[in-house]
């Protein structure tokens, strides 16, 4: 099939950058959205042209390094990843519109190539369980009920790809903050520093520009791991929990037994 | 020594057994010592993960799904999810990012590692190359720690990330560290088979998949109907019919040599005749459809993803796949390289896994390196400091940010007419072909031409535009190229001395009459390590290897 891409040009953060065309033809509808770029920059290349920077590295969904903007839609039309895309999901003819993730955090390095090392300083405010190599506890000696597990499990499928964030009309990086603090925080090897984490990583989530989360919800209508809203909900209390109990200052303790078992309730709506 | 004979008593069979199945998976080429203390620290690491909030499977009580064997199990529970390496690796980068805050450590992302730095015979820096704006930076340290992944990606098509590269290690090797079995390379018999000439990577389909499906192909490759259509007598489910007692569980060498035999016999499935059937049918009819949805259903859509077809309907197809290299830097016990003050970890390393690596064992070993070994190690090697400081102006350091320098004005002004990926794809084929699943005196000797005439073309007719001082990829991309073709002339020397055939390594010539591999322990129970030799021959040394506590055997797994 033959297609025009139309494509984000940058030349690096502080020039201007704008839309250039290409046709690019004879493309299989078996090849990835990333190898028609591949086949497109050989032939940049050969006609001695720029070719276009863009990130990729797993090619298999895991990694979160690869996401552009498609048509409007952050990752695409299959609510994948950029690298699991197929051409079969177009026709002949389409012409696909093809930008870098936008928003203010997400500074473009260059063509389709953003910078997302905010992701990694919310997770310094936080998002980790403080376990000092050497000093682990057996693993049997904590017992985790099954659905915490699995429930963890499902949060911890982020990637960290920020399309949450490039589909968020107010740039909010909520479902990723909120992924990483229901993962830890379902654990009980989370608990000692559940307050403390979600105050900081909160923080540094404001800190770095992403917008607040006013419940629109085009952040899950993209998100490739299928990372539930609720996990949103779950950060709320977290906070408020969490502020009402003394902000960051929250002694680094297991939470109060009452505490615990509402938990339990809270996951039948998710 | 006292420790080791102890714990053997001691600890009943799970250290042992993983240490035996190590040992043995790797073709009696791994290093005894090396393969017992993972196979003692790997219950340290389930211990580590779990308190870091890797979240493990859990059974209804509560308690990790299945312990039994130490490391190896708690793999497979991870299978279920097909997640493993992510989780452990997620778990591993949040304990990073804390250290960050901490200020222990200071992270460069996107900075690129193109020069160890050498003074004195020890390695204490390293230059680096920040490829946002193509800054030559050099660092200075009493110790430089390798932990730069394998080299799969010689072979251009591989299940590694694509950015993955041989460049840190090979810079390395090139400033004296001896490179260990290179040839040794692991090819995964479960991927998705190529579609075309634009394929970039390939993806694997986890080998779990092989407890429930059945592998086959027609009998006849003139045979073209739809696999549905295909009688059961006209199919040969040729793991079955070869190894009875293993089927279709023999270990990832074997699978993926007998998937290229029937390929070659012409009975391949798929365009180009490079894939076979492996069908869920018989297991969606014993077990229902739900329970087979339940095992494997994001690999099932994943497949379909890739490919557009449904594999509950169709059977699958699979080939086999570039996937591991257990070669790499040499290293001691310590995990030091023959360069002092230099360590290598993972991948990067050759220590463990000899000529072939078992399932889930590569992740327990980079954790294990990282976590207990070297922690331990590298502070032995510090005792000997202070080291004398080195200023960016000692000459070695002058000399490394120069040849830096160089090659990368080299690159840019070349000029040519063929673009990086196009000798990276054809290195890779020449690899593939002559170097892969099957390695003969002549293939490999015509790949070893092959490869320094295009190692000639690439730096005469390499086109890489635009300038050092901006994100460029297609620069990143070719230096590296430039690292593969120097480490795929090595693999191809390593390969044609071994004589023998072990683990991932199969020499025509040395088979049983049954055509299996057919070691050679009393000329080849060695380790290669090669020390590089510039423009004349790269020099062997030997590594003996000792087999104390597991008997050598031919593996048979019929
Ligand atoms: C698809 C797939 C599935 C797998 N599944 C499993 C599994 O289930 N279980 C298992 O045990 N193993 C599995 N493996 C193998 C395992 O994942 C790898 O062996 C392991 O990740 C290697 O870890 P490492 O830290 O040594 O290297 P890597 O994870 O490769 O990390 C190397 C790092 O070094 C960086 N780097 C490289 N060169 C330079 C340089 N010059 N300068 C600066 N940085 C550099 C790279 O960017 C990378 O971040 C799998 C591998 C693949 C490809
Ligand atoms: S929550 Fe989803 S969309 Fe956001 S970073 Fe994680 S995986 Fe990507
Ligand atoms: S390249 Fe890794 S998720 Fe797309």
């Amino acid at each position: 099939m033959d297609i025009t891409l139309r494509v984000w040009r940058q030349a690096n953060s502080r020039a201007k950058g704008k839309m250039a065309v290409y046709k690019v033809n004879d493309i299989s509808e078996h090849m990835s959205f990333l190898e028609v770029l591949d086949v497109l920059n050989e032939r940049l290349t050969l006609q001695g042209e720029d070719p276009i920077a863009f990130d990729s590295d797993c090619r298999e969904g895991i990694c979160g390094m690869c996401g552009v903007v498609i048509n409007g839609v952050a990752h695409g039309p299959q609510q994948t990843t950029t690298c699991q895309l197929h051409m079969r999901s177009f026709s002949d003819g389409d012409v696909i519109d093809v930008e870098p993730w936008r928003a203010d955090p997400f500074p473009v390095i260059k063509d389709l190539v953003v910078d997302r090392s905010a992701f990694d300083r919310i997770i310094q405010a936080g998002g980790y369980i403080s376990a000092p190599t050497g000093t682990a506890p057996d693993a049997h000696a904590t017992p985790v009920p099954k659905r915490d597990a699995d429930r963890a499990f499902d949060a911890a499928t982020c990637i960290s790809c920020g399309a949450c964030v490039a589909a968020c009309p107010n740039g909010s990086a909520m479902l990723f903050t909120a992924a990483k603090i229901t993962h830890l925080g379902l654990l009980p090897q989370g608990q000692p520093e559940r307050y403390s984490r979600v105050v900081g990583m909160v923080a540094q989530h404001d800190v770095e520009g992403f917008g607040g989360c006013t419940n629109i919800g085009e952040c899950t209508a993209v998100c490739p791991k299928e990372i539930p809203f609720e996990t949103i909900s779950r950060l709320n209390r977290d906070l408020i929990s969490a502020l009402t109990h003394g902000g960051s200052h929250w002694p680094k303790a297991a939470p109060r037994r009452d505490e615990l078992e509402e938990e339990e309730d809270d996951i039948i709506g998710f | 020594m006292a420790r080791r004979a102890k714990n053997y008593r001691n600890d009943g069979d799970s250290v042992y057994r993983l240490f035996y199945d190590t040992v043995k998976g790797g073709d009696f080429r791994a290093r005894e010592s090396n393969v017992y203390r993972l196979a003692e620290v790997s219950v340290e690491i389930i211990d580590q993960c779990v308190a870091q909030g890797v979240p493990f499977a859990r059974e209804y009580g509560g308690l990790l799904d299945n312990r039994s064997f130490g490391g190896v199990q708690v793999s497979r529970t991870f299978y279920a999810r097909g997640q493993t390496g992510q989780q452990l690796l997620i778990g591993a980068y949040q304990a990073l990012e804390r250290q960050i805050a901490a200020e222990t450590v200071a992270m460069h992302t996107r900075h690129e590692m193109l020069e160890l730095i050498v003074v004195d015979g020890r390695a204490r820096g390293v230059v680096i190359r920040d490829m946002v704006t193509g800054g030559i930076e050099t660092h200075f340290a009493d110790a430089v720690v390798l932990a730069t992944g394998g080299y799969g990606n010689v072979f251009y098509l591989s299940t590694n990330a694509v950015g993955c590269n041989v460049t840190a290690t090979w810079r390395a090797h090139r400033k004296g560290a001896y490179f260990a079995n290179p040839c040794f390379t692991q090819i995964h018999p479960t991927c998705i088979p190529v579609s075309g000439e634009h394929q970039s990577k390939l993806t694997l389909m986890s080998e779990s998949l092989r407890n429930d499906g059945r592998i086959w192909v027609p009998k006849s490759g003139e045979d073209k109907r739809d696999p549905r259509k295909i009688p059961e007598q006209d199919r040969d489910y040729y793991l079955e019919r070869i190894y009875p007692s293993f089927g279709n569980l023999v270990p990832r060498d074997i699978a993926s040599r007998a998937a290229k035999n029937v390929c070659d016999e012409g009975r391949g499935v798929g365009p180009g005749g490079l894939g076979v059937y492996l069908d869920f049918a018989d297991a969606i009819a014993r077990l229902g459809r739900p329970a087979v949805e339940a095992k494997y259903g994001n690999l099932f859509s994943m497949y379909a993803q890739i490919t557009g077809e449904d594999p509950y309907q169709t059977p699958m197809r699979i080939y086999p796949a570039v996937h591991y290299t257990m070669g790499g830097l040499w290293v001691d016990y310590d995990l030091q390289a023959s360069i002092p003050g230099l360590y290598v970890t993972g991948e990067a390393n050759f220590s463990d896994h000899g000529a072939n690596r078992l399932g889930a064992s590569a992740l327990m070993q980079g954790l294990a390196d990282g976590y207990f070994v070297l922690p331990n190690t590298i502070n032995d090697y510090l005792a000997d400091g202070p080291f004398p400081k080195v200023a960016e102006s000692h000459p070695a350091a002058v000399e490394a940010v120069q040849a830096v320098r160089a090659r990368i004005d080299k690159l840019l002004s070349v000029n040519g007419s063929r673009t990086v990926d196009s000798f990276h794809k054809e290195l890779g084929r020449v690899m593939w072909d002559y170097c892969g699943m099957e390695r003969s005196e002549e293939g490999l000797r015509k790949a070893l031409n092959r490869i320094r005439e295009l190692k000639k073309e690439f730096w005469s007719d390499v086109r890489v535009l635009g300038t050092n001082e901006e994100l460029n990829q297609a620069l990143e991309r070719a230096g590296r190229v430039a690292d593969f073709f120097e480490l795929g002339e090595l693999m191809c020397i390593d390969a044609l001395v071994r004589r023998e055939s072990c683990g991932g390594h199969f020499r025509v010539e040395s088979q049983t009459p049954d055509g299996e591999a057919l070691r050679d322990d009393d000329e080849f129970a060695y380790v290669s390590a090669w020390e590089f030799g510039g423009d004349r021959r790269p020099v062997l040394h030997k590594e003996p290897l000792f087999y104390e506590y597991v008997e050598m055997k031919q593996r048979s797994y019929k």
